[in-house]
């Protein structure tokens, strides 16, 4: 079912885990089939003064394929601009792990909102700006919503 | 590297006595039953011989017994045919939430096709109630099918007391007993069973094997249509080496069921004692006894993922299943468990080990050498923890999901 690159990034994931006190932080859960990804990172700037992921830890809940594209993103965003970091998408991700079964192919788009929401996260902070989520109450959508970070560690 | 095998209730292994009372009929003794030739002959014979061996094993009559390809096959026959053959009685049939997909599946076929279906609901052990059954069956009831055995926590049903009520009723009690042939005891008579689906390979025979038994009287119409094989209710020449290795390793479980059960509901205990030993743990379905299955130990982990920890134990050479949504191909949890109440956080890590006759007590040991790392170790990478608020995530997974019977 699983590609031999899939199983291997599955046995020995690459930054898994949390960063105390991150500079943004992502929080997403898939409604599809209940996969929950926590996404941390710590941005630093490169000689061109860019911004860029200077670290990035994940703490994925999730099946073999969650894990393993969890991993293979971190590896993938570690020491990308931001703005580089953005433009990594499902296919990509993918394509790196050697394919996805059909079925699986939204853990990959799981790890990539993660990373966005802690982009986000951590640009809304730097910006001042407050948390959408705590501007807004009602919850009277029932799509899926992805856990703003609000930069806390837990 | 050593393989231990915790998957009996997905198949088992054919048993080499089987093997060797269906070698003779792939090539030696390979004629058509339906031939009138000597080869034709022995192999009619075989099949009769079968019958009866299939028959005695659940007290029931030869001419009862219906050789089919295996389970979903005879619970296609059995819930398929009796609805059309009785329709002009009612539309009306019962069964349960917590039914193998065979039985699900062909049920959601029948609603589709102008019949109503009611599905009963199930206890935290994954019981029917027999009060429910009662209210539900009304004269315009045409068959009701329950289970015997839970696939995925092993639960036996109450199945004496649901055919009671179905004969006073005037309904056609199905059970499907794929989990349960040559792991319980059988009598279709005292438990007034009407129709009984079986497949072989679940009892250490071969797959592609199965019977159904019908009582007699009962109005059904064939599914396959043909040469008229067994007694024209399932046209196809007969697979005789299948149907020789299903009575055989029918005959030899029947034989071996009180001792093996009691041997691997010790060896179930100790599994279940020490997988508990692990923190947040928990045992799906009944307690160990009576109500379920010797061989089956489904348990629960929180803050884990099913198909996490199946890969891992495969890892190890353990081979277990789960029911947690991404190991299906429909990326949803199992009804089963969300049958007996577990909210979808809970089903991903429920993690199913079914014991069989080759498991031994250092298997068992070598299990729980490896499954506490195993836990420890997803955990560790799992954002979720006691006091982690996931409620928002669970809201949006419910409302995708929630679409019960």
């Amino acid at each position: 079912m699983y590609s031999e690159k899939v199983l291997k990034e599955f046995r020995h994931p690459k930054n898994l885990g949390k960063i105390h006190n991150p500079d943004g932080l992502g929080k997403v859960g898939n409604p599809v089939c209940g996969d929950l990804l926590w996404i941390y990172i710590k941005v630093g700037k490169n000689k061109k003064g860019q911004e860029i992921i200077k670290d990035i830890k994940v703490k994925t809940f999730g099946c073999v394929a969650a894990l393993a594209t969890s991993s293979k993103l971190t590896t993938m965003a570690k020491g990308m601009t931001l703005d580089e970091a953005l433009k990594i998408n499902k296919e990509k991700i993918a394509k790196e792990l050697d394919g996805l079964p059909p079925q699986k192919m939204h853990c990959s788009v799981l790890s990539m909102d993660g990373l966005r929401r802690a982009i986000e996260d951590y640009r809304n902070k730097k910006a001042g700006r407050i948390e959408p989520s705590k501007k807004q109450p009602s919850r009277s959508s029932c799509r899926h919503r992805n856990k703003k970070g609000n930069g806390k560690s837990n | 590297m050593k393989r231990i095998y915790l998957d009996h209730a997905a198949t088992t292994p054919l048993d080499e006595r089987v093997l060797n009372a269906m070698q003779p009929f792939f090539w030696q003794k390979f004629g058509n039953a339906s031939s009138v030739h000597s080869f034709g002959t022995e192999a009619r014979e075989a099949v009769e011989k079968s019958r009866e061996t299939v028959a005695k094993a659940i007290n029931a009559r030869p001419e009862e017994i219906y050789f089919t390809s295996g389970g979903t096959e005879s619970d296609n026959i059995a819930i398929l045919e009796i609805a059309y053959a009785n329709r002009e009685r009612g539309k009306h049939i019962v069964t349960s939430k917590i039914e193998h997909h065979a039985v699900e599946e062909t049920c959601k076929f029948l609603e589709k096709d102008g019949f109503m279906a009611s599905w009963l609901g199930v206890d935290k052990e994954g019981l029917v109630d027999l009060g429910e059954v009662g209210n539900a069956v009304t004269g315009k009831t045409i068959l009701v099918s329950v289970m015997h055995a839970n696939n995925e926590i092993g639960t036996i049903e109450p199945i004496v007391e649901i055919g009671k009520i179905c004969r006073e009723k005037g309904a056609f009690f199905h059970t499907d007993a794929v989990q349960s042939v040559g792991k319980e005891k059988i009598d279709v008579n005292k438990m007034n069973i009407d129709l009984l689906s079986s497949s072989a390979h679940k009892f250490y025979g071969p797959k592609g094997a199965g019977f159904l038994f019908v009582k007699e009287g009962t109005e059904i119409q064939p599914l396959m249509h043909g040469g008229g094989h067994e007694r024209g209710l399932r046209s196809g020449t007969e697979n005789v080496p299948g149907i020789v290795g299903l009575a055989a390793a029918l005959e030899i479980a029947e034989k071996e069921r009180e001792k093996e059960n009691a041997r691997e509901r010790i060896l179930a205990k100790k599994l279940l004692k020490g997988a508990l030993g692990i923190e947040n743990s928990w045992l799906n379905g009944p307690a160990i006894g009576p109500k379920r299955l010797s061989n089956n130990v489904n348990l629960g982990f929180d803050f884990v993922e099913g198909e996490s920890m199946v890969l891992m134990l495969s890892d190890k050479g353990i081979a277990a299943s789960t029911g947690s949504a991404c190991s299906s191909k429909s990326l949803e949890p199992s009804h089963v468990l969300r049958a007996i109440g577990l909210p979808h956080v809970k089903c991903h890590g429920s993690l199913r080990f079914s014991l069989g006759r080759g498991t031994t007590a250092k298997d068992i040991d070598y299990v729980l050498g490896a499954l506490p790392r195993i836990v420890e170790k997803l955990r560790k990478i799992s954002p979720l923890r006691k006091g982690v608020d996931i409620s928002e995530f669970e809201e949006d997974i419910e409302h995708v999901h929630g679409h019960e019977h």
